[in-house]
């Protein structure tokens, strides 16, 4: 079952490469279909591996320490989720949306490149193999950016690549840091020379915490490191920035934040409380930013920085309550926002708008787009049925155990303000006057409605079941970072069992 | 030291290409550079004086091997960071071409239709 491991990584890039070879004779259905056939094929392989507890493979039957390691546990198999099963609805969606370019075959190409790197940071147990799987996606990322080559996407592709190498340079130089003081690369084995040294406060160690923090928050979009995130999400196609706020910032930023500062470096209170604060600052900035955009897609954008506070700040109490509730609003928020993003597409390419003043009465013209927009925004604003409420709930009440009053009222503001800006949009675009732009509009095709529909459906059910999901798939995950021996011994204790 | 200073200077000389410099080539020469420093920096710490090539041959005795040989871990990661470096560098330019197709000019200031 560990060779199965592997494949997460290389089926998307042979996809990839095959897709643009084959095209030459086939090019209308062929990217399109095969796309979504590779990322289906990846949640049956998940299917397979789900219940098998942790797995480890080393590549290249190279033993643990020296050679790379791939393996999966909860947090991990909770990620891929998250990662395919987006990807499989956004390429649904991508299905008729995509028609209008000219030239889609190297969207898909990027695309599945970008999946197979995301799905490598998630399944590495290597710190440089995890920065090269992050560089494959990043780059991958900057190319969709700037797919649709105007100059404002050329603009915020640019500024996006500065930051972005920015980031992987800091996080270079902190593998570079902990390679010198722990002489290995490997995470499980970094996290038991620390353990076994007692060299938390070591300051080499703690400047490498200071640089994967940097390097990290700028991918996951934090707010002093956010300027590229309102600029690159509604540049991108939305297939993209529903790929980009609901995926790439978590995986490439939130998870491996996650993952070294829970397995393998310690945290330190000095560290939750940057995190506290960075988590607080994003909430509070984001939603007062966002507050006063009219192009809904920036709307959005600005609300992705805020909800990524929301987890940060979870992920900063580090209690089991706090860690639960981050991990919960991360599947929350990669469900809705993508929702959001993938029906602002839907606006944008049948009314040719995303000036919010320019819309209204769209449940009129377009009634599945915008009941399913309604559900998206319901969620985000934490309304009680759907899956946001659930979460943000878990976080306020991790908040007020670890008692840290300011952070909860943050968290309390930062809800209200959410639903002020999204009370708004509905008001302006979903319901109110017909404009004269939204009268000539009619309803998206139904592949795109097919993924909308679906999206909102899982808002309702993950609301519904939120018990069930939560023991099922985010308690484990949980557990795994609360158990850091646990982790040394699956990769360390078990090298040589596979 | 000394050598670790320089490699800092390096990175603080792209750095301030970066940040200060409003044309776009110049800038992406600073990232380079700052790229370089960071290839550099890793090289210095598998760095030995005078150390010997890191490969063990029979008639070797093992501890003196161990501490004579450079450590040959991060030049193959260096390898692979400079790869992925020039994929960087490589998609940059293009997108400066790109950027004075659209707007005419390299001038950073003048490229200023996004509001951050």
């Amino acid at each position: 079952m560990e060779r199965i491991l592997p494949l997460f990584v290389i089926i998307p890039v042979f996809s990839a490469v095959s897709t643009l070879l084959v095209s030459r004779w086939e090019r209308r259905k062929f990217p399109r279909i095969w796309s979504i056939l590779t990322v289906s094929s990846l949640i049956v392989l998940l299917y397979f591996i789900w219940n098998q507890g942790v797995l480890v493979h080393e590549m290249g039957g190279w033993k643990a320490p020296f050679g790379i390691v791939m393996m999966k546990d909860s947090l991990t198999r909770f990620m891929l989720l998250i990662i395919n099963g987006v990807a499989l609805i956004t390429l649904l969606y991508s299905y008729s949306y995509i028609l209008k370019r000219e030239d889609y075959l190297r969207f898909f190409s990027m695309f599945l490149l970008m999946l197979a790197g995301m799905n490598g940071v998630a399944l590495t147990g290597d710190l440089f193999n995890l920065f090269i799987f992050l560089e494959i996606a990043s780059i991958a990322s900057y190319v969709l950016v700037g797919y649709d080559i105007g100059a404002e996407e050329l603009e915020a592709a640019f500024k996006y690549l500065i930051m972005g190498v920015l980031a992987s340079m800091s996080i270079l130089i902190g593998i570079a840091i902990v390679y010198s003081v722990t002489g290995s690369v490997n995470m499980a084995d970094i996290a038991r020379f620390i353990e076994a040294n007692n060299i938390v406060d070591n300051k080499a160690i703690l400047m490498a915490t200071g640089l994967f923090i940097l390097g990290f928050g700028l991918k996951a979009g934090f707010v002093p490191f956010h300027a590229w995130l309102p600029d690159a999400h509604p540049s991108a196609p939305a297939p993209i920035s529903a790929m980009l706020s609901g995926v790439l910032i978590k995986s490439l930023g939130i998870y491996p934040l996650i993952r070294i500062f829970y397995n393998v470096i310690p945290m330190s209170p000095v560290v939750s409380n940057i995190f506290i604060f960075l988590g607080s600052l994003s909430m509070i900035v984001g939603a007062l930013m966002g507050s006063g955009q009219i192009d809904i897609k920036r709307l959005f954008a600005f609300h992705s920085v805020s909800q990524m506070g929301y987890i940060i700040v979870g992920v900063g109490l580090g209690t089991p309550l706090g860690l639960i509730g981050a991990l919960f609003h991360l599947l929350n928020h990669s469900v809705f926002k993508s929702l959001l993003f993938l029906s602002s597409g839907a606006i944008q390419s049948s009314t040719g708008t995303r000036n919010m003043k320019e819309l209204g009465g769209l449940r009129e013209k377009m009634p599945v787009t915008s009941g399913s927009t309604v559900v998206g925004a319901l969620s985000i604003s934490g309304v009680p049925p759907f899956n946001g409420f659930w979460s943000k709930l878990i976080i306020i009440l991790a908040a007020f155990q670890a008692k840290n009053m300011w952070a909860a009222s943050a968290l309390v503001l930062t809800a209200f303000l959410t639903l002020m800006c999204f009370v708004k949009f509905q008001r302006h675009a979903i319901f109110g006057k017909i404009s004269d732009t939204v009268k000539r509009s009619e309803e998206a095709p139904l592949p795109m409605l097919m993924s909308l529909v679906i999206m909102g459906l899982l808002c309702l059910l993950i609301g519904l079941f939120n018990q069930n999901i939560i023991a099922n798939i985010i308690a484990p995950a949980q557990e795994v970072l609360l158990n850091k021996g646990a982790y040394i011994m699956s990769v360390l204790g078990m090298a040589g069992g596979g | 030291m000394t050598l670790y200073f320089l490699d800092f200077l390096l990175f603080m000389i792209g750095l301030y290409a970066l940040v200060t410099k409003r044309h776009i080539v110049k800038k992406i020469l600073g990232v380079a550079i700052m790229e370089y420093s960071v290839n550099l920096f890793l090289i210095l710490i598998g760095f030995k004086m005078s150390g010997a090539s890191p490969i063990l041959m029979k008639d070797m005795d093992f501890v003196t091997f161990v501490h004579t040989a450079v450590d040959p871990l991060p030049q193959a990661l260096v390898l692979t960071s400079i790869v992925i470096g020039l994929g960087t560098l490589a998609l940059m330019v293009a997108i400066a071409i790109r950027l004075y197709e659209r707007y005419g000019t390299f001038d950073m200031h003048e490229i200023n239709r996004l509001r951050g």
